[in-house]
């Protein structure tokens, strides 16, 4: 198991350097021009000059490497200084951003909370709500319940989160009055009413999200219980006279579960980019809305460096994935 | 004459040879949730694309002194609101007609959808048959493969639009250039799904004995793949085919949705979702008839997935 890890982390990085190399060269083969928004009325060489001082100067096989060694070396640097008071990065140029002209990463710490803290609780909300729903379906198969459950996830596949986002905002918000419709970021939670108004405001934005985990999730644990339900071992327990709920909750679900947790593992990046979505329907001021933002301001290192982060994410989660399974299911072996 | 006297014991008629996808059909229209897709999606092309006929009026006309005329429901309960019985889904800030809007959208929207998912399933096809047939060729191809599955793909697309958009407008003009580059970037981003499937039943299927026996003929590979193997993938594609639909609507509508689509005088569904937003206090129903346009299609399409896989399933058509 220990070599198989490691094996497959050694296999992530060149997999990461070349998703790396693509988005770099989408955004350097682009036609695209980060000057294009700037007045006409510039002159050229001043522009020239302006380019130059954006780092754009150089061609791109000296910034690509200076990007990866910059991602890579120096910007982990400046967090163990930070954490430590150490001085490793000994003023080592970091990524800048174009818009802001301050450090990519300053700008991601401060949007990460708010991002992590919607989309978070969505998904522990989502899988939370999913997991009985995928229980009670499988175990009554073909009941009213199970039709319910089926057509909810039919809808949650279907309802696209701008949609569901801006509906209830319309019902509770508009109509009803009972939520507020933008999530206000500044708000600081102390007493037991300020608790309340960040329950009530995040209730929406997180519920909208949960919804399509909950449709995804709920499919895969009735789909596993269903498989397992059926098996040699269940009617061997029901014969040695064990409790229903015991076989269901410690048998069944058990073994329901591993298939169901790689699938939870795989679809954490997915909701981040369902986020992005959710976070322009709410008016969150986290990590997709700062690409928006980047991306109309063609502020490309910002860009490359939060699509670059997707793709860790995406990466890492596979390898967990894969990892997981091997963990619970021993009959599974990499080696 | 004596026809008629002889006895019952003639041989029954042969039962007429049935196509098989007279079965699949037999049990499709079974699934009650596929046949109400089927019909809704067919009930929403054809109000796409014979509507503007019959609702002749431009979408794109501005009408100031009729502008936000609320729909004609609305005078049902509120006897003051401003309505017309020729604006039924009532007008925009500007005066448009909303309905020839939502055709016009609708359209623009199916259109996309449909492209894309061709593109989609003839890449991802292309790719399964080719890795899943030729030995030499499978790891490199799923490598790359699984190279794309991890791609971000939604802040790519975005990127693409963001820096593709002007020089394909300027080639292609503004509407078929931010066509093209919306069709070929969801078909090259979601290709990978089909692939995969469409590669894991070629193996099983290479190692068939009628294969075998068409190659102890000497059928050279390319009739091989196109004779043999690609009609006996041909459901596992059909289901991906109405899965890429589906996600395909969604994301060309996620798209306009985040300002990075067709431009703004050229409605889609997403686009008209996204431009009533900031006007949803005064005016719900017009980010409800573009929203209820594309969650039902979608669900339509999603239904008629589910009652494809059972239908094409010989396991459960019982055969």
């Amino acid at each position: 198991m220990l070599t198989y890890t490691i094996r497959r982390l050694l296999l992530s990085i060149p997999t990461l350097i070349f998703i790396a190399f693509v988005i770099f060269m989408l955004l350097e083969l682009a036609p695209g021009d980060p000057m294009s928004q700037m007045p006409l009325t510039i002159p050229p060489e001043v522009k020239e000059k302006m380019r130059l001082a954006l780092g754009l100067g150089e061609p791109w096989w000296v910034r690509f490497p200076l990007w990866l060694k910059q991602f890579f070396i120096v910007e982990p640097q400046y967090w163990i200084d930070s954490a430590f008071g150490t001085n490793f990065a000994d003023g080592a140029q970091r990524i800048i951003s174009f818009q802001s002209r301050s450090p990519v990463f300053d700008t991601i710490a401060e949007r990460i909370p708010q991002t992590l803290w919607v989309v978070g609780m969505s998904y522990v909300v989502g899988v939370a709500i999913a997991l009985p729903i995928g229980i009670i379906s499988a175990y009554k198969q073909y009941s009213v319940f199970d039709q319910a459950g089926t057509f909810v996830s039919m809808i949650g596949f279907s309802v696209p989160p701008f949609f569901s986002g801006v509906l209830v905002i319309v019902i509770f918000s508009v109509n009803l009055g009972w939520l507020p419709s933008i999530y206000d970021t500044t708000h600081e939670v102390v007493d037991w009413d300020t608790f309340k108004f960040q329950m009530q405001q995040m209730i929406m934005p997180v519920m909208v999200l949960a919804l399509q985990t909950t449709a995804q999730v709920s499919r895969y644990m009735r789909a596993s219980m269903l498989d397992n339900l059926g098996q040699d071992y269940v009617r061997t327990a029901r014969a040695k006279g064990m409790t229903e709920s015991v076989v269901v909750m410690r048998h069944v679900l058990r073994n329901s579960m591993i298939p169901v947790v790689t699938v939870i593992a795989l679809g954490i990046p997915s909701i981040f980019g369902g986020a992005i979505i959710t976070e322009q329907v709410f008016k969150v001021n986290g990590l997709g809305q700062l690409l928006i933002i980047a991306l109309q301001g063609s502020d490309i290192p910002m860009v490359m460096t939060i699509t670059f982060l997707l793709a860790v994410l995406i990466v890492l989660m596979n390898l967990i994935a894969d990892i997981l399974y091997g963990v619970l299911d021993p009959r599974i072996r990499y080696d | 004459m004596t026809d008629l006297s002889m006895p019952s014991d003639t041989p029954e008629p042969v039962e007429k040879t049935h196509n098989q996808w007279w079965d699949v059909w037999d049990q499709f229209r079974s699934h009650k949730g596929a046949m109400a897709g089927l019909i809704f999606l067919a009930f929403i092309t054809l109000f796409c694309a014979i509507g503007p006929w019959l609702w002749d009026v431009d979408p794109g006309k501005l009408d100031i002194r009729n502008k936000d005329v609320r729909p004609i429901y609305v005078a049902i309960w509120d006897g003051e609101a401003k309505t017309s019985w020729a604006r039924p889904m009532g007008t925009d800030h500007l005066g448009r007609d909303i309905m020839s809007n939502i055709m016009q959208g609708g359209r623009i929207s199916l259109a996309v959808g449909w492209t894309a998912m061709i593109l989609a399933i003839l890449i991802g096809t292309f790719v399964g048959v080719i890795s899943g047939y030729f030995k030499r060729l499978d790891w490199a191809l799923m490598r790359f493969t699984d190279l794309v599955l991890s791609l971000p793909i939604l802040p790519l697309l975005l990127v693409m639009m963001l820096l593709f958009r002007d020089p394909l407008r300027a080639a292609f003009g503004p509407e078929t250039g931010i066509f093209i580059l919306i069709v070929a970037g969801i078909g090259i981003t979601s290709w990978m799904q089909t692939a995969r499937i469409v590669r894991g039943d070629v193996m099983a299927l290479k190692e068939r004995e009628f294969v075998l026996a068409a190659r102890s003929i000497g059928t050279p590979p390319r009739r091989m793949i196109t004779r043999h193997i690609l009609p006996n993938v041909l459901s596992p594609i059909m289901v991906s085919a109405t899965l890429g639909l589906a996600t395909a609507i969604i994301t060309e509508s996620a798209l306009s949705f985040l300002g990075l689509g067709f431009p703004s005088d050229f409605p889609t569904w997403g686009k008209i979702l996204f431009d009533s937003v900031d006007r949803m206090t005064a005016f719900p129903e017009r980010v409800l008839w573009p929203g209820l346009a594309i969650s039902l299609t979608v669900l339509a399409v999603n239904y008629i997935g589910d009652g494809l896989r059972d239908a094409l399933d010989p396991r459960i058509r019982g055969l």
